[in-house]
C-alpha cells in the first residue's frame, strides 16, 4: 500500500469547533485507557470508574471535598493561564503556594489566638504578596539577566519547602508541639468560614469562583487579555503595538504568584488549619494541567478544575475500596494531559480516512 | 533555441483547500530549454502550482509527466531524485554556519561528503556564482546568500529548476548577473520555471509565459511580444492605472532625524552610522537599499520598538520623541508599517478585528475594549482598501500576502498620520495591490503628511518618491530629488557598500586542494 488510509491535512485556519472539543474527546480516551487499564490489573474496570467519577458526587460530604480540592487548582490554574498565553512560564506555582502560605499564616501566628474580623482579610492579603515576591525572584532574573524562567521558578519550589520546613520548625513553632514540625492550630477568627455547614468547603471556592469571572472579563474585553494573547502569538508585534516585554513578564508573574500565594493561605486557613511540611501537596503542579485542559481559559479552567478535583478524591476512594496502587490519580492525570495534547493536532489537522485521490499513474 | 518535446506536462492539476480552490484544472507544459515564466497575482496558485511540482503538496486530481514518464512525486526527495529543483523566495540558512556547511544541510547525505567544497567552487566558477565555501553565511549579502541556494540546487545536476521571485531581494546588478547565469543554464538544456511579478524582467528573459488567475489558466504568450502593461492587465483580468506623483510640495518640516548612531544589536546586525534626514508636509522621501543595509534598525528606532541614542534625535512636529515608544508616538501622529506582516505588523493567528487594536487601542481610561468600535473600523478598513477576506473574525494567517498588505496599510492610514513611516510595503504583493498602495501612500502626501518609503525596489521609489537617499552599512547619503536621478547610479550607490570587504580569495583553497 503506498498510501497511509489515515492521512493529515492542515487547515487553513485553528478549527474552532475542535478547539473546545478535544478537552472532551481527551476525557473519553482516558476513561476508555482507564478501563484497559484496570481491566488488565484484574479489577473490575466499571466499577472502578464508578466509584472514581461518581460515587464523589453522590453525597454531600464528597461534592465538599471536590470544592476544597479544585478551589486551589482553579485559583492557581487561572494565574498560570495569563502568563502561559503569553508565553511566560511560570512553573513555580508549587513555590509561590508555600510561600503565600508562610506570610499568611505567620500573621495569624502572630495574632494568636486573638484577632478580629480584619484579621483573615490581612491574612489574604499577606498571602497574595508572600506570593508575588517569590515570583518576582525569577521575574528579575528573567528581565535583568535573561535567565530561563522556567528552570529559575521550578528550582525555587524546593528552596520554598525547605523554608517552610524551616518554619515549622523554628520561629512558627507550636512551643507545645512536643517537637513536631508543626504551628500552633489557627485561632477561629483566622479559620476560612464553611461554605457548606459541618463540612471542609470552605468560602474560598467563592473567591475563586469571582477570580474566574473577572479574569474571563480581563481575558475578553480588557486591553490587558489582548496583550497577553499578542505577545503570546507574537512578540515583534506586541513591542510594535508598545507593549513592553519586561512589564509583561512582571504581570505575568504577580498574577500567577499572586493567586498561588492566595491559594496556599486558603489551604493553611481551610481544610488544614495550621502550617505544616506537608502542607503543599502538589496542587502547583497539577494546576498546570488544569491550565491546558482548560485552554488556558478561565471558564475552561472552572471546568478543568473541577474535573481533576474528581479525579483527586474517587482516585483516593477507589484506592482504598478496591485496593488499587496509589498511582492511580496520577495516572489518570497523566493520560488527560497526554490525549489532550495529542488530539491537539486535530485543531490544526484534520483527518481524511481512505486512499489518497490517484494523481496520474503509479511510477516506477 | 528550446527544443519542441516537452519536459514537464502538467494535465489537468487541481487541490483545493477548504473554502477555495488554489489549483484548479491546470494544464501547460515546459520544454526542454526555455525559461518559462508563471506569472500571476498573489493568490492566483502559482505557489501551490510549483509546490506540487516539488513534491511538497499532493495534488486532488490530475496528472504530471516529466521526460515522458508519469511524475508523481510525494516529497522534495523525490522531485530531486527525479532533475527538480526549486529554489525559494526565502532562504533557509544558518547564519552561524560556512557555505560548504550549510550546502550539506540540504543535500542527501552521500553528496554532502567528501570533495563538497571542491564541487561547490567548481559549479559557482562554471556559472559565475562567485562564492567562497570556506565563509560564514552570517557575513555575505542577501545576493550571495541567493547564490548559496542556487548552488546547492545546481549540485544536483537539475534539468528544471523552480525560481520563486528571484530578484525581490537583489540589486539592479545582482539581478543582472543572476540573468546571465540562467540564460547560460537554459542555453545548456536546463529548463527553467521562473516565478516573477516583476513583468520587465519577465519580457527580458522568459520566451513563454502562463498566466494565473484564481487558480485557472487564463492565458499563455510570448511576454518577448507583449507590453508590461499588456502583460499586467492579463494578470489581473482589468485595465489599471499606474499612480501618478504629486507635484512637490514644500510645507513645513514634520520629520526631522539627527545624528542618530546606534551599535549593532547583534552579531549580525547593522550599526547605523549619523543618520541625519527630514521630510516635510505632502514629501514623499524614499530610502533605497539592499536588504541588510541598516534599513530594519533604521525602521525600529523609528517605530519607537529600539529606543533612540538622544530623545532629540528624531524630532516629530517639532517635539522629540527619541526615546518615546511606539504607543507614545503614535499620540503624537506617527503611523507605521514594518516590513514583516507575520508577526511584525499583524499577528497570524488573531481575527483581522483583533489585529485592529495594535496600533489604535480603542479602550477606556480603565483599559475596557469598546468592541463596536474596533469591528466598525475593521469592516472600514476591509470596505475603503478593498480587502479580499470572508470575514473580518477570520485569521490574518488566511489572507493571502497582498490582501494582508492592504489591511495593515488601510489600519494604518485610517489613524490619519502626520506622519508615516514604511518598511517595503509592496514587497511580495501583486500589481494590482501594489499599485492600490502606492495609490494610497500618494494620497496621504497629498493630504499634507509626510512619508518615508524603505524600499529595495528602485521602480517603485522612481515611480512614487520625491526625493531619495541610499542607505549602505548602515550610513545614509544624502538626499536628492528624484529628477536629478537615474536608477542605474542609484543602483551602483546600492552596491557600493555591499562588497565593502571584497570576497576573500580563499586563503586555504590551496590545501583544500581546490586549486590542484
Amino acid at each position: 500500500m503506498r498510501n497511509a488510509m489515515v492521512r493529515l491535512e492542515p487547515r487553513r485556519e485553528p478549527s474552532r469547533v475542535m478547539l473546545y472539543a478535544t478537552p472532551f474527546v481527551a476525557f473519553v480516551l482516558t476513561l476508555l485507557a482507564g478501563l484497559v487499564l484496570f481491566w488488565a490489573l484484574g479489577k473490575d474496570p466499571v466499577r472502578a470508574l464508578g466509584l472514581i467519577f461518581i460515587t464523589p458526587l453522590t453525597s454531600v460530604r464528597g461534592v465538599a471535598e471536590l470544592l476544597v480540592k479544585s478551589t486551589p487548582l482553579i485559583l492557581i490554574a487561572t494565574g498560570l493561564a495569563f502568563g502561559f498565553r503569553a508565553g511566560v512560564w511560570n512553573i513555580g506555582a508549587e513555590g509561590q503556594f508555600t510561600i503565600g502560605a508562610i506570610s499568611g499564616g505567620a500573621v495569624a501566628l502572630y495574632f494568636h489566638p486573638g484577632g478580629g474580623p480584619l484579621l483573615l482579610p490581612a491574612m489574604m492579603l499577606a498571602g497574595v504578596l508572600g506570593g508575588v515576591a517569590w515570583a518576582a525572584i525569577p521575574a528579575l532574573l528573567r528581565t535583568h539577566f535573561n535567565a530561563n524562567e522556567i528552570l529559575t521558578s521550578l528550582m525555587l519550589v524546593y528552596v520554598a519547602l525547605l523554608l517552610l520546613g524551616l518554619m515549622v520548625q523554628g520561629p512558627l513553632r507550636d512551643p507545645q508541639s512536643y517537637n513536631f514540625p508543626e504551628s500552633k492550630l489557627f485561632q477561629n477568627a483566622a479559620l476560612l468560614p464553611a461554605l457548606i455547614p459541618k463540612t471542609r468547603a470552605h468560602i474560598g471556592f467563592l473567591i475563586a469562583v469571582g477570580v474566574v469571572a473577572v479574569a474571563h472579563v480581563l481575558m475578553t474585553r480588557h486591553i490587558l487579555g489582548f496583550m497577553v494573547r499578542v505577545f503570546g502569538d507574537a512578540p515583534r508585534a506586541a513591542a510594535f503595538a508598545g507593549f513592553s516585554e519586561k512589564r509583561m513578564v512582571w504581570l505575568s508573574f504577580a498574577i500567577s504568584g499572586g493567586l498561588a500565594g492566595l491559594s496556599g493561605l486558603f489551604e493553611a486557613a481551610g481544610p488544614v488549619g495550621q502550617l505544616v511540611p506537608q502542607l503543599p501537596s502538589g496542587y502547583g503542579f497539577t494546576a498546570i494541567i488544569v491550565a491546558f485542559l482548560g485552554r488556558l481559559q478561565p471558564l475552561g479552567i472552572l471546568a478543568a478544575g473541577l474535573l481533576l478535583g474528581l479525579t483527586h478524591i474517587g482516585g483516593e476512594t477507589a484506592q482504598i475500596t478496591m485496593s488499587l496502587p496509589s498511582a492511580t490519580t496520577s495516572v489518570f492525570q497523566g493520560m488527560l494531559l497526554f490525549f489532550l495534547l495529542a488530539s491537539d493536532v486535530l485543531v490544526n489537522f484534520r483527518l481524511r480516512f481512505g486512499l489518497r485521490a490517484p494523481v496520474g499513474v503509479g511510477g516506477n | 533555441m528550446p527544443s519542441a518535446s516537452p519536459l514537464l506536462v502538467i494535465d489537468g492539476l487541481s487541490k483545493s483547500y477548504p473554502g477555495v480552490k488554489a489549483v484548479d484544472d491546470v494544464s501547460f507544459s515546459v520544454v526542454g530549454g526555455e525559461i518559462h515564466a508563471l506569472l500571476g497575482e498573489n493568490g492566483a496558485g502559482k505557489s501551490t502550482l510549483v509546490k506540487m511540482v516539488y513534491g511538497l503538496v499532493a495534488p486532488d486530481q490530475g496528472a504530471m509527466s516529466l521526460d515522458g514518464a508519469p511524475f508523481q512525486p510525494r516529497r522534495p526527495a523525490e522531485a530531486r531524485a527525479r532533475g527538480v529543483g526549486m529554489v525559494f523566495q526565502h532562504f533557509s540558512l544558518f547564519d552561524a554556519l560556512s557555505v560548504e556547511e550549510n550546502v550539506a544541510l540540504g543535500l542527501p547525505q552521500a553528496m554532502a561528503t567528501g570533495d563538497l567544497a571542491t564541487r561547490i567552487t567548481r559549479v559557482s566558477r562554471d556559472y559565475g556564482l562567485e562564492i567562497d565555501p570556506a565563509r560564514l553565511v552570517g557575513e555575505l549579502s542577501v545576493g550571495e546568500r541567493q547564490r548559496i541556494e542556487i548552488v546547492r540546487c545546481l549540485l544536483q545536476n537539475p534539468r528544471l529548476v523552480i525560481m520563486d521571485e528571484p530578484t525581490s531581494v537583489l540589486t539592479p546588478q545582482e539581478a543582472a548577473d543572476l540573468f546571465a547565469t540562467l540564460r547560460q543554464l537554459r542555453d545548456q538544456g536546463c529548463s527553467i520555471l521562473y516565478i516573477s511579478h516583476k513583468l520587465e524582467e519577465i519580457r527580458a528573459l522568459c520566451q513563454r509565459a502562463t498566466i494565473l488567475r484564481g487558480g485557472r489558466v487564463v492565458g499563455s504568450c510570448d511576454p518577448r511580444h507583449e507590453t508590461a502593461r499588456g502583460l499586467a492587465e492579463m494578470m489581473l483580468g482589468a485595465t489599471f492605472t499606474l499612480p501618478q506623483r504629486p507635484e512637490r510640495t514644500d510645507g513645513a518640516v514634520r520629520l526631522q532625524v539627527v545624528g542618530l548612531t546606534l551599535p549593532a544589536v547583534s552579531l549580525f546586525g547593522v550599526a547605523l552610522a549619523d543618520i541625519n534626514f527630514s521630510v516635510c508636509g505632502g514629501e514623499i522621501f524614499g530610502i533605497a537599499g539592499v536588504a541588510g543595509n541598516g534599513q530594519n534598525e533604521l525602521m525600529d528606532v523609528l517605530t519607537g520598538e529600539r529606543s533612540g541614542p538622544t530623545n532629540d534625535a528624531v524630532v516629530v512636529d517639532a517635539l522629540a520623541v527619541g526615546r518615546a515608544g511606539p504607543h507614545e508616538r503614535r499620540a503624537r501622529g506617527m503611523a507605521f508599517v514594518p516590513e514583516e506582516r507575520a508577526g511584525h505588523s499583524a499577528v497570524p493567528g488573531l481575527s483581522l478585528v483583533e489585529n485592529v487594536l495594535l496600533s489604535e487601542r480603542f479602550s477606556s481610561r480603565s483599559g475596557m475594549i469598546d468592541w463596536r468600535a474596533v469591528r466598525a473600523r475593521a469592516n472600514q478598513i476591509v470596505a475603503a482598501f478593498d480587502v479580499r477576506t470572508v470575514g473580518i473574525d477570520h485569521v490574518a494567517r488566511s489572507l493571502s500576502g497582498g490582501n494582508l498588505q492592504k489591511f495593515v496599510v488601510g489600519r494604518e492610514l485610517l489613524t490619519k498620520p502626520g506622519v508615516l513611516i514604511v518598511n517595503q510595503p509592496t514587497w511580495g504583493v501583486d500589481a494590482g495591490a501594489a499599485s492600490a498602495i502606492q495609490s494610497a501612500l500618494l494620497e496621504l502626501a497629498r493630504t499634507g503628511a509626510a512619508v518615508v518609503v524603505i524600499s529595495q525596489d528602485l521602480d517603485e521609489l522612481f515611480q512614487i518618491a520625491t526625493r531619495l537617499a541610499v542607505i549602505a552599512g548602515g550610513r545614509l547619503s544624502p538626499a536628492r530629488p528624484i529628477a536629478e536621478l537615474t536608477i542605474e547610479g542609484i543602483g551602483q550607490a546600492m552596491g557600493g557598500h555591499h562588497h565593502a570587504h571584497p570576497p576573500a580569495p580563499p586563503a586555504d583553497a590551496v590545501e583544500r586542494g581546490i586549486n590542484a
